[in-house]
């Protein structure tokens, strides 16, 4: 694959189309500067997500498997930024290995052969890509020097790590590599691994505070000054979450929850005004400036 | 003519609950050569036996087919009622009637035909059976003992004692193994070195025992009663005739490095003993690590040692032994923590394992015996003890329970409230396991009498929060997620299988099993001996157990040793493989096939068409030859035979079965 020009197919998924729009942004930025070509893949469909794999198993295979089917064509490997599009993706391909079962009922309905899956990678292992990797050293223009983010994985990128195949499940590097990459000091903490509640964020807001608060938290009295995220989701509760949680806790937080696309875009020299940093509630820009990053 | 006896039990209704007998005797009368068939309810019983022999003098039989349970059970029982009647017992063949039949069939209608499938295909074997004689072999009156830890010393000492030499073997600079680094032992609180170090003392003063340290098995040839065993003594640096152990050494030595059997939580020399009781008490020089080695100069220890012992260029030596018998204690490997990342260990400073805990409870280890933080040195004021680190998980461990970790765990955690006070100790556990003696009795006192917290929930995340260690988990007795606390935290590993343990079973061609755990000959009936005659197991290598298991494993082992080493000859199975010279075309395909090296190619001279030609034919070692058969499937010429299993005779108990159907294909 490696020895193609730096081209992949691209799964935003319905939030990088919606609620995440500058992770989008910023991914696309980021495979700008980094000279990747990204090549959507043509008429894609819903992962399912949580709502499809909680109600039918099957639906939970072929929707991200018409994704699949619909970037073969491409024979590029798949970037799927999402951590659910991604754990999607991933679970699909792995089912089609061991459910012939769904493979046939899948490929009856829809009236095409399924082939063999190509690679899914998610942002982080994208990023670290070795072509992607050098140019980004290489085209650094603004060392995010003296920046303390605490790298935060979230539960679905890493897990199940027999479907992930990817980093320590339990103590994962692989983002507070590309931190420190890009100059910043990425800041360890408890937090990294747990789940900010997810999709709770909708029925049950008092356990997504509890378990959102306690992330920011324990990354606060890390040491961070910010948090990068790499999932639509852990954005939207670790942001939108964290005032009530301060205000329940006794604290005040006021941590920027980034995309790690965005800080890695900032250092690229991206302006801060291109990246839709201002659609974060957290005030993301303020840190910037006083880091004189913006 | 032939003239057989069929004898057909019921045992009570374990075979004649599924299995018509009467239908299958009615059968069995009709068989070509049976002269006499008789039912009996427990043919293995005093009465059933004396049947036998009545019948075998009345009726003049020459051949007798029991059909029964496995041959496992009563094979031999019946070969003595045989020999007793004055027939060879290898005129006896057994059906096995109720492990492969009655015992796994429900329906009488199926299971009754198959009955006298088995009992006529037995009768067809046993026309054919021949007169076998059993040989003899000379035993080695000599045993050795690999592996020193608690369960080898044990052996050795009971062995030497009976009288038997011994010789013991240790790869480590000294013998005594995990034991020695243990502080107290469950559930009496023993202080382990004191238990253990007099037996070592002992096993190095004992007249019969010859010790080698810092010695590796290299190679094992022969069978029982006559292995041949080579040794690689690795250099010590030391010349051990000459040094007194006075130690003056390691204290000029420079270098420093973790300390093995302090596991890290100490330092060593690199010129070092152990620990002080260290047996034999004379240091080893570690070269990865010594100055001179690495650079070419230094050599303090040599201008201080006043007793000239110091030797930079020793050599490995190996030497050869012949023994009678090997008994197996090499021990076992923990389960290396760090793969919980979850768990922290390696990040955190105050998570270690529970043999790191031995070593700081130790009053010889590294803090005197102070329970100690490894991050600044404090008392902790509470220590949480974490059990099944890689026991019972399927996901990031082993499957199986590692069995002494509870009771351990719990001594740590009534170590700890001893020590401090005002200190809390918990243990988190899934199930607490204390099976045996004075045990629960033991735990109750940890909570009744320690105030020991035990909570009920397996850890999912330790972290560390204001310079404390914090344990979530979910408290499963209350059904409710918890976070405790502490000040350090302690992870009881898993035992495991040493991780050369393959490499030992194959160089013994002993078995193993998946996890890596020496395989005993049977759970139940054979758990000290091994598939290969003549060498036994004792300790953690045949599977997880604690101090007393290990040791009354060891003397079991040690007295089927003694057993063996009283006699001077010993009888061999006649059931071996023998060679047709006049078939074997020499080709010695049978060669590379044999697992026991037991077939080696012979010339014979012979008178072909008047002239004298010589050739090569393979020759069986008939007391290497384990009778296993391998050799037989590869002759291409039918030349190799194992006796009592030969070619011709299981080919007549196939003929006999398919014969009855051929009828049944023919109509179609």
């Amino acid at each position: 694959m490696s020895g193609q020009s730096a081209r992949y197919a691209y799964y935003p998924g319905c939030s990088l189309h919606s609620t995440a729009r500058e992770y989008n942004v910023s991914v696309r930025a980021v495979a700008q500067a980094a000279g990747v070509e990204l090549v959507e893949v043509p008429d894609w469909n819903c992962c399912g997500a949580t709502s499809a794999h909680a109600t039918d198993p099957f639906l939970a295979f072929a929707l991200p498997a018409r994704v699949l089917l619909q970037a073969e064509e491409s024979g590029l490997d798949i970037l799927a930024p999402c951590a659910a599009c991604y754990g999607r993706l991933m679970t699909a391909k792995e089912e089609a290995h061991r459910r012939p079962d769904l493979v046939a009922r899948f490929e009856k309905a829809i009236g095409r052969k399924l082939g063999p899956a190509p690679r899914i990678l998610n942002v982080l292992e994208f990023l670290a890509e070795p072509k992607v990797a050098e140019t980004i050293a290489a085209g650094l223009k603004r060392p995010l020097t003296d920046l303390k983010v605490a790298p935060y994985y979230g539960c679905l990128l890493v897990r199940p790590s027999k479907v992930t195949r990817f980093d320590d499940a339990e103590r994962p590097t692989s983002m507070d590599k590309i931190l420190a990459s890009v100059g910043a000091t990425p800041v360890d903490f408890p937090g990294k691994t747990e789940c900010c509640g997810a999709s709770l964020g909708i029925s049950r807001v008092d356990l997504v505070v509890e378990l959102s608060g306690r992330i920011v938290q324990q990354a606060k009295h890390a040491g961070a000054e910010a948090i990068a995220v790499a999932c639509p989701l852990c954005q939207t509760n670790l942001d939108g979450r964290q005032g009530t949680a301060a205000a329940k806790l006794g604290e005040a937080f006021g941590l920027p929850i980034y995309y790690i696309t965005e800080l890695v875009a900032l250092a690229l020299g991206v302006a801060p005004g291109r990246l839709g940093l201002g659609k974060h509630l957290t005030n993301s820009l303020a840190l910037l400036r006083q880091k004189k990053l913006a | 003519m032939k003239r057989v006896g069929v004898f057909l039990c019921w045992c009570g209704s374990n075979i004649a609950g599924t299995v018509d007998v009467g239908k299958v005797a009615e059968q069995a009368r009709r068989l070509p050569g049976v002269v006499h068939v008789e039912e009996n309810k427990y043919t293995c019983s005093e009465p059933g036996q004396a049947a036998i022999v009545k019948a075998i003098k009345d009726q003049r039989l020459d051949r007798v087919v029991v059909a029964s349970c496995s041959p496992r059970l009563h094979e031999a029982t019946f070969r003595r009622t045989v020999e007793s009647a004055g027939l060879n017992p290898y005129f006896f063949e057994m059906a096995n009637v109720r492990e492969h039949c009655s015992w796994i069939h429900t329906d009488k209608e199926t299971a009754t035909p198959k009955a006298f499938d088995l009992v006529r295909m037995a009768v067809a074997k046993a026309l054919r059976n021949e007169a076998l004689t059993r040989g003899s072999i000379t035993i080695e009156k000599r045993a050795l003992v690999i592996g020193a830890g608690i369960a080898g010393i044990q052996a050795a000492l009971d062995i030497a004692d009976a009288g038997h030499e011994v010789i013991l073997l240790e790869r480590e600079p000294t013998i005594g193994g995990r034991m020695a680094q243990l502080d107290k032992t469950f559930p009496t609180l023993d202080c382990s070195q004191c238990i253990l170090t007099p037996k070592m003392v002992d096993a190095a003063k004992h007249p019969n025992i010859t010790l080698y340290t810092w010695s590796e098995l290299e190679k094992v040839a022969g069978y029982i009663g006559n292995f041949t065993v080579t040794i690689r003594r690795k250099a010590r640096g030391v010349d051990e005739t000459l040094c007194t152990g006075c130690g003056v050494c390691q204290s000029k030595c420079p270098v420093k490095v973790p300390s093995e059997f302090d596991e890290g939580m100490g330092m060593r020399k690199a010129i070092y003993s152990p620990f002080p009781q260290a047996v034999p008490n004379r240091p080893v020089m570690d070269r990865a690590n010594c100055t001179f080695f690495k650079t070419g100069k230094c050599k303090i220890c040599e201008r201080f040692c006043e007793a000239k012992a110091i030797r930079f260029d020793q050599e490995d030596s190996l030497i050869e032994v012949k023994v009678g018998a090997i008994v197996t204690a090499t021990g076992f490997d923990l389960f290396k923590v760090e793969k919980y990342g979850e768990y922290g260990y390696g990040l955190y400073p105050d998570v270690i394992n529970s043999l790191q805990f031995e070593r700081l409870v130790n009053a010889s280890g590294p803090t005197d015996g102070k329970i100690k933080k490894p991050s600044d040195h404090e008392i902790p004021k509470s220590v949480a003890f974490v059990l099944c680190v890689g026991s019972r998980d399927e996901q990031k461990g082993t499957t199986y329970c590692s069995r002494a970790c509870c009771m351990y765990s719990i001594k740590h955690a009534i170590q700890f409230r001893d020590k401090v006070k005002d200190g809390r100790a918990y243990v988190f556990y899934m199930d607490i396991r204390t099976p045996g003696k004075s045990y629960e009795e033991f735990y109750k006192r940890a909570a009744v009498d320690y105030g020991v917290e035990f909570i009920r929930g397996r850890p999912s995340k330790i972290f560390s929060r204001n310079g404390k260690m914090v344990l979530k988990a979910e408290d499963t007795l209350l059904g409710r997620p918890i976070e405790v606390e502490v000040e350090m935290v302690v992870l009881a590993p898993a035992m495991l299988a040493r991780n050369d343990a393959a490499k030992i079973a194959q160089t013994m061609s002993i078995s193993y099993d998946g996890y890596g755990f020496l395989n005993e000959a049977h759970p139940k009936l054979r758990p000290v001996e091994t598939n290969t005659a003549g060498i036994f197991l004792a300790g953690v290598c045949q599977g997880p157990k604690d101090i007393p298991d290990t040791v009354a494993q060891a003397s079991a082992a040690a007295s089927k040793v003694i057993g063996l080493l009283s006699h001077e000859q010993m009888a061999t199975e006649p059931m071996i493989a023998r060679v047709s010279e006049a078939l074997c075309s020499g080709c010695l395909w049978c060669k590379p096939i044999c697992p026991y090296q037991a077939i080696e190619a012979k010339t014979i001279t012979e008178k072909v068409q008047g002239k004298i030609v010589s050739r090569e034919v393979a020759a069986v070692n008939s007391g290497l030859c384990q009778g296993c058969g391998a050799c037989t499937v590869a002759c291409r010429d039918g030349a190799m035979n194992i006796s009592g299993f030969t070619n011709d005779q299981l080919l007549a108990e196939v003929d006999e079965l398919l014969g009855a159907s051929r009828p049944a294909c023919a109509a179609e």
